[in-house]
């Protein structure tokens, strides 16, 4: 009988699992679509018909976003939050134990054996990783594509007031990491439907489904104050980051939410893999 | 999942469903006082009475708006008895079903009516009573009703609390404004608003014949009159405004107050608000300046209500006191959409600042003597607010207010170092002289917000109207107050006070004249310090208060941990035993029904048995990939369980390959071992040899042909050469040269003192290949020995026919 040299700590470590998801087509054309989404942008303002609408100093966001970089990082920030990052956050996090289900990968790795928790652990880190890296890429292209396409205006805030380059990174920062931290509702509901089923599309559609009825229901005013026990409630918060001072009060609790909410999911699914029956 | 919506839009529905229904609404008629002063028959007053489940209750007068009714405040009403109220909703005088002609809340009249509610109210056995005659009840309304509730509650001290929003103070200032100190009242004739607010009350009915004062009384119809003709206030008419004025009898007020102002409002300004405010001085007063108003705003009536329910509920019930605080509305306007008007945040101060704030910051203003142009006839006049147009003027938002070339002088701060909140009345000295002697200058000062870009922004579209008496070339200098106003301007904007000849809402000047205007040096700008958001809870205790949560979440994790005891391993310690193992699906589907057997060390094992027989469960069961209803399976003597550490000693292929399509079988191979955790060599070169895929080993596993698959799997479950291997039909797929090199593979992987464990449906496969077979069928074992034993005595026999023996019915186990 020979000793095999096992050490629990060394089975599926956050790095061999990110060795194994970052050569993924799909991971490409998460990355890719990031980058394509400043470029179109920049390609209809500047190639297309002059019409009144994007960029044409309305007191909004949108009206603004040709000012400069981080104007139009904002827009950006804005425009795939609802549903580009959603969707790709929810990718991440619902295909990932779904997709070793499908590729008959996962009875290997539990067999191996890696512990289940130890599993999901890793696909948690890596998960939030990749989607940490899609928000990091998608804010350095449009920041580049911004600064080359409408030059380097500091950030002038549709409430009023024009920032210092300092204050401008500074919130951008506050804007993108909250944006983050919101990622982690679909993330959650994903992780969780990704334990249970083994059907990838079926993980990530079903996170998106939810994602999007919580949008209806948030739209309902018949709900009243009900709406802000919602996951979603304080999506757009982060607008509270263009005023001067920085009003915290919303996006606090939000954030609270977004961490709660993607706790308890986890706890979950955790609890759900602990004991389950590996069938695929 | 499907349950947990269920339990979320169930709970949603237990929420949403009012805890205590009040009873339907009953309609009363209740005598008034008498119509006129020639006419002493009573009034009768259209109203309802909303009683709650539990009576007796202290009782709520709701008096309506201008131009309403008792429907108008029909759903607070029910609101309230929900509450727990009585609640008395009545139709004023001169309006809707009651009877009478309007007086504009006249002590003799409209409040005379109230006092005959309060006697109403007295009588009836569902409202409490505080002594004989004078029941507990609050009096609330807004606009003409909130006069009305601070009239009633200085002339009659029955009345316990007051709510009180959007209303006038001093019917003359508000509706003939002068905002120049030390200038002669009245000032200049609100027109726009006046008419619209009189037209509301004349009720005009399609095919009724159209009059000139509708349900007016003749004396407020013949003051309006006068009023409108000549746009200044007779004695007799300013007699009959004071005494509809609340601040004539505020300091007769001793119950409790909340006044409400709206900060969108150009009809009754927060300006009149505090001249209640400060009149009130003889009874507990929270003032509240909320987004909304006559001109729109934003909507803040729930929280208003909510507000309104603590106020009545300390005063009246014995609840929780509430702080007489002041509070006001921050209106952030939206970043996404420069239609919307955003989010309100409450600021909170300890005390009532009055108009000026609590500090005013003094900032220089920049800018040359500049002459204007009154125009004659008073146009074309600026648009600043747009009267009755409710939310239409806000969503038109920065596009009003826009200065007519010519008409407006303006002086200009510096750039803004930090961000401002400007919380009411700036004040500034404005000097102004006239090409010609005048009499009737007016002018219209007011504060504005100067973006980065030059664009201004004029806040909440008001104005401060001056009338100045007397002008002409010598300059005269005098106090202005600007608007009262709730503003934010950021850091690097600036302020402007403008100073205008002519507006839209006013009775403008109609002689022509061109006017010197200065102003300055300086503008003092108002601020007041309190705390901005949710009082109760600072934004830093959510984050903080969420990482405990997680952490709580994090523990209760740890502590659910699935938990093994493994008994002491029993000698001598088989590769492999299955002790009656039992496992039962959901849904009843028994797989393996009572297994037993061992496995021997150092042999080649067959494991036989039809589709269904419980081959791979078991092998499952070994893995820890599904859990068994009971018994167990042993593995080096250690029961396995998800991620028994004994497993490291254990190689598989279980029911066909598994790879990252993405990956080169190299890759997969090199990532699969770095995952499992094992430090020892992986020989990945024996065991890619074992495959031998020659070169396509560095292709993508997405290229591969099953049979190449299938090789790969073999030796993945080969890699560290694990001291037991378990091979799910490894033949299939294979051509027979690589089955006989197969074959032999694992007879050399056995002969050093490993166990080999292989299922297969190819029996001469198994007879080649293996000393000792288990053959399973329907769940349980029926041989477990060696080949030599089982075909002993079967001359002849082949494993085939032996096998087929065996899984055929009713035989049993044989040994």
């Amino acid at each position: 009988m020979t000793e095999t040299g096992y050490r629990v700590h060394r089975t599926l470590t956050v790095r061999v699992e990110l060795a194994r998801q970052l050569r993924r087509r799909r991971t490409w054309i998460a990355l890719g679509l990031v980058i394509a989404l400043p470029l179109i942008v920049v390609a209809a303002v500047k190639l297309g018909p002059q019409q009144r609408g994007f960029g044409d100093g309305d007191l909004d966001l949108v009206g603004l976003a040709t000012a400069g970089p981080w104007n139009f990082t904002l827009t950006m920030l804005l425009f795939s939050s609802g549903f580009l990052l959603t969707i790709l956050a929810a990718m991440f996090l619902g295909d990932a134990v779904a997709s070793e289900a499908s590729w008959s990968t996962l009875r290997y790795l539990l067999a191996a054996p890696v512990p289940r928790r130890r599993l999901l652990r890793a696909k948690v880190i890596v998960g939030l990783i990749l989607t940490l890296l899609t928000l990091l890429v998608l804010v350095v292209a449009s920041l580049l594509i911004g600064w080359i396409a409408f030059g380097g205006s500091a950030l002038t805030s549709p409430l009023g007031g024009t920032f210092s380059t300092a204050d401008s990174w500074l919130r951008l920062g506050v804007v993108a990491g909250y944006i983050g931290l919101m990622l982690l509702i679909p993330a959650g509901i994903a992780f969780l439907a990704s334990v249970l089923t083994d059907v990838p599309l079926g993980a990530v559609g079903a996170a998106v489904v939810l994602v999007i009825v919580l949008n209806i229901v948030e739209a309902l005013e018949a709900l009243g104050d009900l709406r802000q026990l919602l996951p979603g409630h304080y999506t757009d918060a982060w607008t509270a980051a263009l005023v001067d001072p920085i009003s915290w009060n919303d996006m606090a609790i939000g954030g609270a939410y977004a961490v709660v909410f993607f706790a308890i999911m986890v706890a979950a699914a955790t609890l759900r893999f602990d004991r389950k029956d590996i069938t695929s | 999942m499907r349950a947990f919506i269920g339990a979320l839009v169930l709970g949603l529905f237990v929420a949403l469903a009012p805890t205590t229904a009040a009873q339907a609404a009953q309609s009363l008629i209740i005598e008034g006082a008498a119509t006129s002063a020639d006419d002493p028959t009573p009034v009768l007053l259209d109203a309802d009475l909303y009683l709650p489940q539990q009576t007796p209750a202290p009782a709520i007068v709701l008096a309506h708006g201008f131009g309403g009714s008792k429907q108008s405040v029909a759903e607070d009403a029910q609101w309230w008895a929900d509450q727990g109220y009585a609640v008395l909703a009545y139709t004023a005088r001169g309006f809707g079903e009651s009877t009478g002609t309007i007086s504009m809340n006249s002590p003799q009249f409209e409040v005379a009516d109230a006092q005959r509610i309060l006697d109403d109210l007295a009588g009836r056995p569902e409202v409490v009573i505080d002594s004989s005659g004078d029941p507990r009840a609050a009096v609330a309304g807004g606009s003409y009703g909130g006069a009305l509730a601070l009239l009633l509650a200085g002339y009659d001290d029955r009345v316990d609390a007051v709510a009180s929003d959007i209303t006038w103070a001093d019917l003359e200032s508000a509706l003939l404004p002068q905002f120049g100190v030390g200038e002669p009242t009245p000032g200049v004739y609100k027109s726009l608003w006046t008419s619209f607010f009189f037209a509301s009350g004349l009720g005009f009915t399609p095919g009724a014949p159209v009059t000139e004062c509708g349900r007016f009384s003749p004396d407020w119809c013949a003051a309006y009159l006068d009023v409108a003709t000549k746009g200044t206030v007779s004695p007799d008419v300013a007699q009959l405004m004071r005494a509809s004025s609340p601040v004539t009898v505020a300091d007769q007020i001793t119950a409790p107050v909340m006044l409400g102002g709206g900060e969108a409002d150009s009809l009754f300004p927060l300006s009149q608000t505090n001249l209640n405010a400060e009149a009130i001085t003889s009874a507990p007063l929270k003032v509240v300046w909320h987004a909304g108003g006559h001109d729109g705003g934003v909507n803040e009536n729930e929280r208003l209500r909510d507000l309104t329910a603590a106020w009545f509920d300390a005063h009246l019930r014995g609840g929780p006191a509430v702080a007489n605080t002041f509070e006001v509305s921050l209106t952030t306007g939206s970043a996404l959409n420069s239609r919307d008007a955003g989010s309100v945040e409450v600021l909170t101060a300890q005390t009532y600042p009055g108009l000026f704030g609590d500090a005013q910051t003094d900032l220089a203003l920049a800018g040359p003597p500049q002459q204007v142009l009154a125009p004659a006839g008073g146009e074309p006049a600026a648009i600043t607010a747009l009267p009755g147009a409710g939310g239409l003027g806000a969503l038109a938002g920065d596009r009003l207010g826009v200065p007519v070339p010519g008409q407006t002088a303006a002086f200009i701060t510096e750039p803004l170092p930090t961000g401002q909140r400007i919380i009411g009345s700036s004040r500034v000295q404005i000097t102004v002289s006239a090409d010609r002697p005048l009499t009737d200058a007016i002018l219209y000062a007011a504060l504005r917000v100067v973006g980065a870009d030059g664009r201004q922004t004029l806040p909440q579209g008001l104005v401060s109207p001056i009338r100045i008496g007397q002008l002409g070339p010598d300059p005269v200098t005098l106090d202005v107050i600007l608007p009262t106003i709730v503003a934010q301007a950021a850091a690097g904007e600036r302020l402007a006070v403008t100073v205008s000849t002519t507006d839209f809402g006013f009775r403008n000047a109609t002689e022509p004249a061109v006017y010197t205007v200065q102003a300055g040096p300086t503008v003092a700008v108002p601020s007041v310090t309190g705390a901005v958001g949710s009082v109760s809870m600072p934004a830093w205790l959510w984050p903080v208060g969420a990482l405990v949560v997680t952490l709580l979440i994090w523990a209760a994790i740890a502590l659910l941990r699935p938990r093994y005891h493994d008994p002491v391993s029993p000698e001598p310690v088989a590769p492999l035993a299955v002790s009656n193992l039992v496992k039962e699906f959901r849904g009843g589907l028994r797989a393996v029904n009572d297994a037993s057997f061992d496995i021997p060390a150092g042999t080649v094992v067959g494991l036989l048995g039809p589709n269904g027989a419980g081959k791979t469960t078991t092998m499952r069961v070994a893995m820890g990939l599904i859990a068994p209803t009971s018994g167990d399976v042993r593995i080096f003597g250690e029961v396995t369980h998800p991620g028994s550490a004994v497993l490291s000693r254990v190689g598989c292929f279980v029911e066909g390959p598994g790879f990252l399509p993405h990956l080169s079988g190299r890759r997969n191979l090199d990532l699969f071992w770095r995952a499992s955790g094992r430090t020892g060599d992986p020989q990945l070169g024996e065991v890619l040899e074992i495959a031998g895929l020659g070169s396509a080993v560095d292709r993508r596993v997405r290229t591969y042909s099953q049979g190449m698959r299938q090789r790969l799997g073999i030796a993945q479950a080969m890699l560290g050469m694990p001291d037991l291997l378990v091979l799910d039909e490894p033949m299939n797929g294979l051509d027979p040269p690589q089955i006989r090199e197969m074959r032999d593979v694992l007879k050399a992987y056995a002969a050093a003192g490993r166990t080999v464990i292989v299922s297969s449906h190819l029996l001469s496969e198994v007879e080649q290949t293996c000393s000792h077979v288990v053959v399973m069928n329907r769940g349980t074992v029926v041989y477990s020995g060696t080949v030599e034993h089982l075909l002993a005595g079967r001359s002849g026999l082949r494993l085939e026919d032996v096998f087929l023996e065996l899984v055929g019915e009713g035989h049993g186990v044989e040994r």
